[in-house]
């Protein structure tokens, strides 16, 4: 069975398909629903604007597709913010996963936030050798509030979920892909799921 | 808590590492993956890495460098040089850059920060602004510092940041090179008139130096070349040092 990323043409793929090379595994880039469906693990990455990301997702119908996954998928970032309910960003729908809406950051922060901020109240397997204290990079301007699938919390003018689980749907605000060490344990322990 | 970013920046020729002085005089610093890996494994939190020499039959193997930097590099980079169209950034990101900086082409046609934020998000859109005091009033200048405009700094900062800009790149040609410091004054200023991230560039010499620029000149991350290229302050020594003063880094162990 395959480790697949989900392919809707947004986001800094390249690195993550690196970042899952450098473990030892190999992923495929794939738009078929049938692979990203019969996948073991699934990555959900993005990057840009929340409207326009839920628009490629579905001209390809893979918002049906994800939604629909039962193996562990991790949504980064952007992908993270489509497993809601919501986003403020462009007043689009997400897929509904959790019951929440995405917020942006309020003006009494700079926007977006960019750099490599701590982790709190870490919980359960994803965050295995991850203790709280620890850091990692995130590049964003709108925030999963604390919701009862929060594993871990960030703080940027307001507690924020850095991390959400929802039965196999697991999200990470930052990017593990890069945030050196600590990232790639988190990725490791997402592989090992 | 967020951090203040520490930043490499390696001038890239021939896919060699530069570094000039005033912007020129360049010398040697070896092969940037090398140094790149280097830096990420003592606890850089970013690399810029700027193609100084950029021209259009160039740009090819620019890129392909940027593919070998995402392969082994695991943490962020932005790269510059040269960039003048959504194709050139489109090619840049999907060979793994984070972020790409945009200079002389902004001031040309502001209209491409419109463009590219609209096409690729604020997200991975850094204004690098080179400027230089003339009479008294910072001037943005273009082409690697070389040929200098009408625009005021401080007029130039408000409108990319208008444009969408995700982050602003900010270096003094008079501090550039010197080890003197960073342009503290003009940095708190641009800090204090806009809501989105600002990088100090160009004067780093010592650790107070960098200090100063993150309490005077209230900088979001500072940016140095040479005094890491050749060993001066290794990044840890840095960063332990940041911390004993109160600055809030990731220290290179977490």
């Amino acid at each position: 069975m395959e480790i697949a990323i989900v392919d809707y043409g947004v986001g800094n793929i390249q690195s993550l398909k690196f970042a899952i090379q450098r473990l030892g595994f190999e992923a495929v880039l794939t738009d078929d629903p049938e692979r990203i469906l019969n996948a073991k693990k699934v990555f959900f990455p993005g990057v840009g604007e929340a409207k326009n990301a839920m628009e490629r997702l579905k001209i390809k119908r893979l918002d049906l597709v994800v939604k629909k996954l039962k193996a562990p998928t991790l949504g980064i970032c952007l992908g993270m913010q489509l497993m809601c309910r919501k986003s403020e960003e462009g007043q689009t729908d997400g897929l509904g996963i959790l019951d929440c809406t995405v917020k942006r950051f309020s003006r009494d922060n700079k926007i977006p936030q960019i750099g490599w901020n701590t982790l709190n109240n870490t919980k359960g397997a994803l965050f295995s050798g991850i203790v709280k204290g620890h850091y990692m990079y995130s590049v964003h301007s709108y925030y999963v509030p604390i919701i009862k699938q929060t594993i871990a919390r960030s703080n940027y003018g307001l507690d924020y979920s850095s991390a959400i689980q929802e039965d196999n749907f697991y999200g990470v605000q930052f990017h593990p892909e890069k945030s050196g060490k600590l990232g790639s344990k988190l990725l490791l322990n997402f592989l090992n799921l | 808590m967020l951090t203040k970013r520490i930043i490499p920046c390696l001038d890239i020729k021939d896919n060699r590492t530069v570094k000039g002085i005033n912007f020129v005089g360049l010398r040697d610093a070896g092969d940037p993956v090398d140094l790149a890996y280097r830096y990420a494994q003592q606890g850089a939190d970013e690399l810029v890495f700027l193609d100084i020499a950029a021209t259009s039959e160039k740009r090819k193997t620019f890129a392909e460098l940027v593919l070998r930097i995402a392969e082994q590099i695991d943490i962020p980079f932005t790269v510059g040089g040269g960039i003048t169209s959504i194709e050139d950034v489109s090619s840049l990101l999907i060979n793994g850059a984070d972020k790409v900086s945009i200079n002389s082409a902004a001031v040309k046609n502001p209209n491409l920060i419109d463009d590219l934020v609209g096409r690729f998000g604020s997200q991975c859109i850094v204004i690098a602004i080179d400027a230089k005091k003339i009479e008294g009033n910072w001037k943005v200048h273009l082409v690697g510092g070389k040929v200098p405009t009408d625009i005021d700094l401080f007029d130039w900062v408000n409108q990319v940041c208008d444009r969408g800009a995700g982050e602003i790149l900010f270096t003094s040609m008079d501090h550039d090179g010197t080890k003197s410091g960073f342009a503290n004054k003009a940095l708190a200023k641009i800090s204090g008139q806009v809501n989105i991230p600002v990088i100090a560039s160009g004067g780093a010499g010592s650790v107070k130096h960098f200090v100063d620029a993150f309490t005077i000149g209230k900088a979001d991350a500072a940016l140095a070349a040479s005094i890491f290229h050749y060993d001066e302050i290794p990044i840890p020594i840095l960063k332990e040092a940041l911390l004993e003063k109160g600055i809030s880094v990731r220290p290179n162990n977490a």
